[in-house]
């Protein structure tokens, strides 16, 4: 049942979008979530669109994979729509009824909401699928580095997101474990009410933190041993490095920008 | 031969918690490493084994007397950095020691916060990973690995630092004999060929046989010294404290019980086969 969490989900590859430093496609993702908030009309969302679906089609990462990450975002999908369409005043009323009034507007404006965060959410995939968990961080601490000067912890924050990326894997082994063990004890976690459930989960979570805790213990003496001693001085094995490719994703996204925004600038 | 590491009267007791009095471990434990031997630390639960092993790099620091590794006093607090990259310590849960999520990037954890150049990582972590013949793991995700494997490649994290010496605290506890047999074959092999100091505490008397040295530490204190020999024939002295001899030395021990007349330092299998067949045709 915990095996399908998914988590940083990493598809490793070899195609032009892999082999982008994470700096570049972490900066890309920011360029293209605010294009994608700058734009209005059809056309401009036409153009991301074709857009998106090249760097889907480049990148080689199976569509299907794709709509699976999609399904926990249903419900708010339609949250979001329900919430557009009848809170949107307009004036082509289309459906009076009662104190429901759909408005032209209303449904447009829903359907593009929508459209919006399905393109949202699909770059962030791309992002993660193309990119690993390691290099992620690694990109993180790099764009963060002049934040350093304002007394922001960048290093010991992307240290904590590798070692908690580390660990999903081992904590989940670990509850799978306990479950078993208070499953050969009689505990019962699949019928009941849901307070029922979420109570016998007690005994899984309270063993799951103590251990937690004696592992970053154990994990804190270790490291010392291998002479951690925070950022300062620290090098790298693998450094980052610009190619020209890099610069080409940077002229596409500063392109595309700025194609948005001339269209919006003139209404389209 | 230089002295890896020496123990000179040392003193120390964990401190109590609100007023209660602390445990006192070491009342004034004597103790030298020759640099480049091998030698294994045994004794019972609660003996003060793993206590001594993090005395090794200043993880603890004595009460009253001395600890030098390789000639640097352990409490100096400016020599920290210079000690732990010369003793490299292996922990028993090899999961609880592996920082990174890839293989390589764990290994290369100890010379990066060393501050070392890039390409001298790269270069020493591709050799760390081949000494531990781990090398085509390097890409692996280590949660997919063996117990075995994975203690392996904490042994390969530390090597990665060069270290004179590395201190194993019961590195085979929680492994399958296969993880076992693979992390003593690794640490032989680097005690024999690269001439690293090797201090293994253990529980396991085959694995302490294979040492040239063995160290048994009792209620604080050194019970006996010497060559696996010396000491495993000393079986009641062993048995008085709560530890077994290796199996070989316990069955020669009963027999001579019965009356035959059998040595006790008969280590090795064949050995004591050896010792049993002419006993019997005598």
């Amino acid at each position: 049942m915990l095996k399908d969490i998914t988590l940083g989900q990493f598809f490793p590859g070899n195609s032009f979008i892999h082999r982008l430093d994470p700096r570049t496609k972490l900066v890309m993702l920011v360029v293209y979530i605010v294009a994608l908030f700058v734009a209005t009309s059809w056309i401009s969302y036409a153009v991301m669109l074709i857009f998106l679906v090249g760097c889907i089609l480049i990148s080689k990462i199976p569509g299907k994979s794709i709509v699976r990450g999609m399904k926990p975002m249903v419900i708010i999908l339609i949250f979001t729509a329900v919430l557009n369409i009848f809170m949107t005043a307009g004036e082509t009323v289309w459906l009076h009824f009662w104190i429901i009034t759909i408005t032209k507007e209303g449904v447009i404006r829903a359907f593009f909401m929508v459209i919006r965060i399905l393109m949202l959410v699909t770059g962030t995939f791309l992002l993660t699928y193309t990119t690993s968990p390691i290099a992620l961080t690694d990109g993180l601490e790099s764009l963060l580095s002049p934040l350093k000067k304002i007394k922001l912890p960048v290093h010991e924050l992307s240290m904590m997101m590798c070692i908690a990326l580390r660990f999903i894997p081992t904590l989940i082994e670990e509850t799978d474990k306990i479950m078993s063990a208070q499953k050969a004890r009689g505990a019962d976690f699949e019928t009941g009410s849901l307070i029922d459930r979420v109570k016998a989960l007690v005994p899984i979570l309270i063993p799951l933190f103590v251990s937690a805790f004696r592992r970053a213990d154990e994990l804190a003496t270790a490291m010392e041993c291998r002479c951690y001693h925070g950022g300062e001085g620290r090098t790298k094995m693998k450094l980052l490095r610009y190619t020209r490719w890099d610069f080409e994703a940077y002229a596409a996204g500063v392109i595309l920008l700025c194609g948005i925004i001339i269209l919006a600038h003139f209404g389209l | 031969m230089a002295t890896a590491i020496s123990v000179e009267h040392l003193n120390y007791a964990y401190p109590g918690v609100d007023n209660t009095p602390g445990v006192a471990v070491f009342a004034d434990l004597n103790l030298t490493v020759e640099e480049g031997s091998f030698v294994a630390i045994l004794g019972s639960n609660g003996c003060g084994k793993s206590t001594l092993a993090k005395h090794f790099n200043s993880i603890l620091l004595p009460s009253g007397g001395k600890v030098y590794v390789c000639g640097m006093d352990t409490a100096n607090d400016d020599l920290l950095i210079k000690i732990r990259r010369n003793v490299g310590m292996v922990f028993q849960n090899p999961d609880n020691q592996i920082v990174a999520n890839v293989v390589e990037e764990d290994v290369a954890f100890g010379p990066e916060n060393l501050g070392i150049a890039s390409p001298e990582i790269r270069k020493r972590v591709d050799n760390a990973l081949k000494q531990v013949g781990m090398y085509e793991f390097r890409a692996h995700a280590p949660h997919l690995l063996s117990g075995g494997q994975k203690q392996r490649i904490a042994i390969a994290g530390i090597i990665a630092m060069e270290p004179k010496c590395i201190v194993l605290d019961e590195p085979t506890a929680m492994l399958d004999p296969k993880g076992r047999r693979e992390v003593m074959d690794t640490v032989l092999k680097l005690n024999r060929e690269k001439g690293i100091t090797v201090v293994l505490i253990t529980h396991h008397m085959d694995e302490a046989a294979q040492a040239q040295r063995v160290v048994v530490l009792h209620k604080g204190d050194v019970a006996a010294d010497g060559t696996p020999k010396e000491v495993f024939s000393q079986v009641e002295l062993l048995h008085r404290i709560g530890l077994a001899a290796p199996e070989t030395v316990e069955l020669c021990y009963e027999l001579r019980q019965n009356g035959l007349h059998l040595p006790l330092d008969r280590l090795d299998i064949e050995e004591c086969a050896q010792a049993l067949y002419a006993e019997v045709k005598a």
